[in-house]
């Protein structure tokens, strides 16, 4: 991460923190409010973007249905289809999934939709733990410029920046929000 | 990332390095508990296990590895030596098909530092004579922090035959740079010259290296010995030197056993020494797997980088 984001310049905000946490604060509300009543559901956070969002889905359902929901995270390094041409080693993080995956909802949370080849590494390596009923893909922004057939269910924001501009959220950084970029 | 293209010797790696090392196996954990225990990340990449040297444990071990990480393996069966071609000649035979890593054990020390300087193919040591066997002692390195949850500080009690095993040395090198206390343990016959030098306390009985030792690691001691000068016979070997209850007393009480090599009952370590040690043995070969996996993956993906 630290080596595929340096020396990025800001161009431009599309959310600051208040924005950001009222949508995903909508986000959530409406995935918990429809899957509250699946009994058997999982989340499962992208490494490292989705993680935060993962830890809200999860803890709302709880609240919801009156009991825990389990709660992996995957990382994605081994299953990239550009690992070898990266120019450097992508550090492997740790992928854990210490719940089955056999017929259950999995809702897979991540940070931004762009290409769609990180939730096609994510759904594979999903597939390896166990075949689940369904996989729903809940994400905070969505922005054109897919490679791939995937689409997600559930968005908090679309968001449509220049060519050449990339979208990153920030969750946990001393300023959050959602952000414009250019190299 | 890795400094080398090859893996040939605890000595070459930095502490950084093999923390990596450690780190990255660490995450891997999880996918020997998998529905599949197979990734994809090696796809396309082709090792060749070169061994000229008989070993079970370490060649299944990497055949492991390759296979979980999807890379294709070749078992080198009829060695190419058989037929009188030199180890170069038969490594620039892999390369010229394709071969990425070549996995190579070899009676002579120093023969996979020579392959590694003809071949672009990375080359790890899985053994090399009396040299090293760097995989082993990231094992063993890793095994320990693992179950202790660190290496510093740690007294280490290293028995058997030294002398010949590469894995002893490597451990020595490795446990040493990580900041433990390392006692060496053995007649002298089975002890290379100059080896305090390399920062570790020297003792020709096992009772004192094994004093309040927190980790005993036992290498292998040839059945071969008994017959030629290095001991005057294997029952004297196991009467002074083997690893018993009353020798393991001296340990902490929880101290952690492991062992590099197939086990002698009787000789390095007695049979109920062994039983005990079981369930430290299996860890230990378990995370053989993952290691070499980490390593794999590491090198793998540092090829091709400027």
């Amino acid at each position: 991460m630290a080596e595929k984001n340096r020396d990025l310049i800001r161009t431009g905000v599309v959310a600051d923190r208040d924005r950001l946490e009222e949508l995903l604060d909508d986000l959530v509300e409406r995935v918990a409010r429809e899957y509250a009543g699946e009994p058997d559901l999982a989340v499962v956070g992208v490494r490292a973007g989705g993680e935060r969002l993962a830890h809200l889905l999860a803890d709302r359902l709880a609240g919801l249905k009156g009991s825990p929901v389990p709660l992996g995270f995957v990382d994605i390094t081994l299953y990239r289809d550009d690992i070898h041409r990266l120019g450097y080693l992508p550090e492997v993080g740790a992928t854990e999934i210490d719940f089955p995956l056999d017929d259950v909802v999995v809702l897979l949370a991540d940070d931004v939709l762009y290409t769609g080849r990180t939730v096609r590494a994510a759904i594979d390596e999903l597939i390896d733990f166990g075949r689940p009923k369904a996989i729903r893909l809940v994400v905070v922004a969505e922005r054109p410029g897919r490679e791939l057939p995937l689409q997600p269910d559930y968005v908090g924001l679309h968001v449509t920046p220049a060519p050449g501009e990339l979208v990153l959220v920030r969750l946990d950084d001393p300023e959050p929000g959602v952000f414009l970029y250019r190299r | 990332m890795l400094k080398s293209k090859d893996l040939l010797g605890i000595r070459e790696l930095d502490i950084p390095e093999i923390e990596l090392i450690l780190d990255q196996t660490a995450k891997l954990e999880e996918v020997s508990t998998r529905a599949v225990k197979k990734l994809p990340a090696l796809r396309g990449k082709i090792v060749a296990n070169l061994f000229y040297t008989p070993s079970t444990r370490t060649r299944i071990s990497f055949e492991r590895a390759c296979k979980a990480l999807s890379a294709d393996l070749i078992n080198i069966g009829q060695l190419p030596s058989a037929l009188g071609e030199t180890l170069t000649d038969t490594a620039l035979t892999l390369q010229a098909m394709g071969v990425d890593i070549i996995v190579v054990r070899h009676h002579l020390a120093g023969a996979p530092v020579q392959l590694a300087r003809n071949i672009e193919a990375s080359v790890i040591n899985a053994g090399d004579g009396a040299h090293e066997h760097p995989t082993q002692a990231l094992v063993d390195a890793y095994t320990i922090r693992r179950t202790l949850g660190r290496i510093e500080g740690l007294k280490v009690a290293l028995l058997g035959d030294i002398r010949h095993a590469s894995a002893a040395k490597s451990d020595l090198y490795c446990l040493v740079k990580l900041g433990a206390q390392v006692a060496v343990g053995a007649p002298s016959t089975l002890i290379p010259e100059g080896l305090s030098e390399f920062g570790c306390q020297v003792f020709h009985t096992v009772e004192e290296a094994v004093d309040a030792a927190d980790v005993i690691i036992t290498t292998r001691v040839s059945l071969d010995y008994g017959n030629d000068k290095l001991l005057p016979s294997l029952r004297e070997y196991s009467r002074f030197y083997s690893l018993n209850t009353e020798r393991l007393a001296l340990a902490k009480p929880d101290v952690m056993i492991l062992h590099s090599g197939a086990i002698n009952r009787g000789v390095e370590i007695t049979a109920t020494v062994a039983e005990r040690a079981r369930p430290h043995l299996q860890r230990q070969i378990a995370a053989g797997v993952t290691l070499r996996m980490a390593v794999l993956y590491m090198l793998a993906m540092g090829k091709g980088v400027a």
